[in-house]
């Protein structure tokens, strides 16, 4: 499991490492170049708001689904498959617990649950008929019978949700919108504070270092290397346009 | 790489004036001495990253609505910042909890030097605080707050918890700036972890309501915090009338969303902690 986890943590150093150069290209002038052009999927309409299209390849059932971020359709549904994947763990989390997880840790995970279950029945209805369809998760590199395991997941998804949701803040062009957005990243913040705390009882860690910059920010990532870190835990490809 | 955050969230018409030394010149910003030892070390992203914040500091072309959030923000981060250094200073907090208040004091500091730092010279002065709550009297409701730790730890909830919807409430007033939104939700994040561990840590951690990190309806355990927490109930949102399109019960449901408040709002819970405000 650790080795498995280690692979797929989406921590900072991961994340950073290509926006880094990317970033140092466009300081040398070489911005536009140094871009990547999100690949278009063939015969994918491109005023598809979902832009859902099954796959043809070899596999057959693969599904690739595209979110155009330039409205904010495609944003709302971008937290919606977030959800979606934080929603199906914890279900799976709370449906067993790992033996080694006290009472009180079950609590929050409990309530974490439930929380992320609202979220993902939120969305689904806020959106409607322009909802992505349900997302087949992957959560073969999670032990769920192990404590750690399922704490280090736990952290690694509410982390990472906090920095979707400030990264994509400002792709919306509702304030409606944006501001239901932000009603959920502070519970989700909350959630990753009170994880980490399980991790790391009464110490800095639940606002740490590695997460919190030295301007006291946490910290904000862009869709595609949100999607790049939780695209092993979901079956379906994710990609995004209009960012 | 931390000192990239600031460029990751900048849009491009905002990053081409970053770029742009000509832009730079034309408005007569001065490099600071972080920005020139970040050029000196050949740090590129460090120097960015502080001239980033120049460019902001020079207010050159800050429209005053978002200069005006940004020192609303700035009057909060002041008070949580110095109420953290007192207590500290206090000599009040066990010893089992002081990395917690550590971390949390590191933090309202900066983001009291970061907001000075893109304000510039339009910052707001410190205001003086009360952290009784009386109005400059020092003997308001919570008297004895760097005397006693569970007084102090309750005010730490309190305003926590309303730098949570203060923050909120601002955003859509922050919209005509990609970058300084981004900043406003990276600082709005880290206020909801501090208050999710003050709540969880005035409970001793057995996470029972309402000491969990999470606010259910409009509950508080804190006299004279009505405010901080009302509205906190609601169930609707987007016009969807939640508990009814979810299995998950009531009070969960008033968790999963953290409501924002209006700048008056925040003012009205606050005065009493600025004198002359």
């Amino acid at each position: 499991m650790k080795n498995g986890l280690t692979s797929l943590d989406p921590g900072p150093e991961g994340l950073f490492r290509g926006r880094t150069r990317r970033d140092f290209l466009r300081a040398a002038g070489l911005g536009g170049a140094a871009l990547c052009v999100p690949a278009l999927i063939e015969g994918c309409s491109q005023d598809s708001v979902t832009g859902v299209r099954g796959g043809q390849g070899n596999q057959g059932t693969a599904t690739t689904i595209v979110l155009d971020f330039s409205t904010d359709v495609g944003v709302l549904n971008y937290a919606y498959a977030l959800e979606q994947l934080e929603a199906a763990f914890y279900v799976m989390v709370a449906a067993s617990f790992a033996g080694d997880l006290i009472a009180r840790e079950r609590i929050v995970l409990t309530d974490v649950r439930d929380h992320e279950v609202v979220h993902r029945d939120f969305f689904k209805t806020a959106l409607g008929a322009s909802a992505i369809p349900a997302l087949t998760p992957n959560f073969s590199s999670v032990n769920f019978a192990s404590r750690t395991s399922v704490l280090t997941t736990a952290r690694v998804f509410e982390d990472l949700g906090v920095a979707a949701y400030n990264g994509s803040g400002k792709y919306l062009k509702s304030a409606a919108n944006l501001t239901v957005a932000g009603k959920i990243v502070s519970v989700e913040a909350r959630h990753a504070a009170a994880i980490r705390d399980l991790l790391q009882p009464r110490t800095g860690y639940f606002a740490g270092d590695d997460v919190i910059d030295q301007n006291g920010l946490d910290r904000a990532f862009e869709p595609g290397a949100v999607l790049q870190a939780a695209s092993p835990f979901i079956q379906e490809t994710i990609t995004v346009t209009g960012v | 790489m931390d000192n990239l955050s600031l460029l990751d969230s900048v849009n491009p018409e905002i990053e081409d004036r970053i770029l742009s030394r000509r832009d730079v010149l034309t408005k007569g910003a001065k490099a600071s001495s972080a920005t020139i030892a970040g050029f000196a070390l050949a740090s590129v992203p460090l120097a960015l990253a502080a001239l980033a914040k120049d460019v902001f500091a020079q207010g050159g072309g800050l429209p005053q609505n978002i200069i005006d959030v940004l020192n609303f923000a700035l009057t909060l981060e002041y008070l949580e910042a110095e109420f953290y250094n007192r207590g500290a200073d206090a000599g009040i907090i066990p010893a089992a909890d002081t990395a917690i208040f550590e971390q949390i004091r590191k933090h309202e500091n900066e983001h009291v030097a970061f907001l000075l730092s893109v304000l510039g010279h339009a910052a707001v002065p410190k205001p003086t605080f009360d952290y009784t709550a009386g109005g400059g009297s020092d003997n308001g409701p919570f008297k004895g707050v760097f005397f006693h730790f569970e007084i102090f730890a309750a005010v730490s909830q309190a305003f926590e918890d309303t730098g949570v919807r203060a923050y909120k409430g601002q955003a859509p007033n922050l919209m005509s700036n990609k970058a300084i939104l981004t900043a406003a939700l990276q600082i709005h994040a880290v206020e909801a972890r501090h208050a999710c561990e003050v709540r969880r840590l005035r409970g001793n951690f057995s996470e029972t309501s309402p000491n969990e990190g999470w606010i259910t309806r409009n509950l508080t355990d804190i006299p004279g915090t009505e405010a901080t927490y009302a509205g906190e109930e609601n169930t609707v949102q987007l016009g969807i009338n939640v508990p009814s399109i979810t299995s998950v019960a009531l009070d969960e449901v008033t968790e999963s969303f953290d409501e924002p408040l209006t700048k008056e709002q925040v003012l009205a819970i606050v005065r009493p902690f600025i004198v002359g405000l």
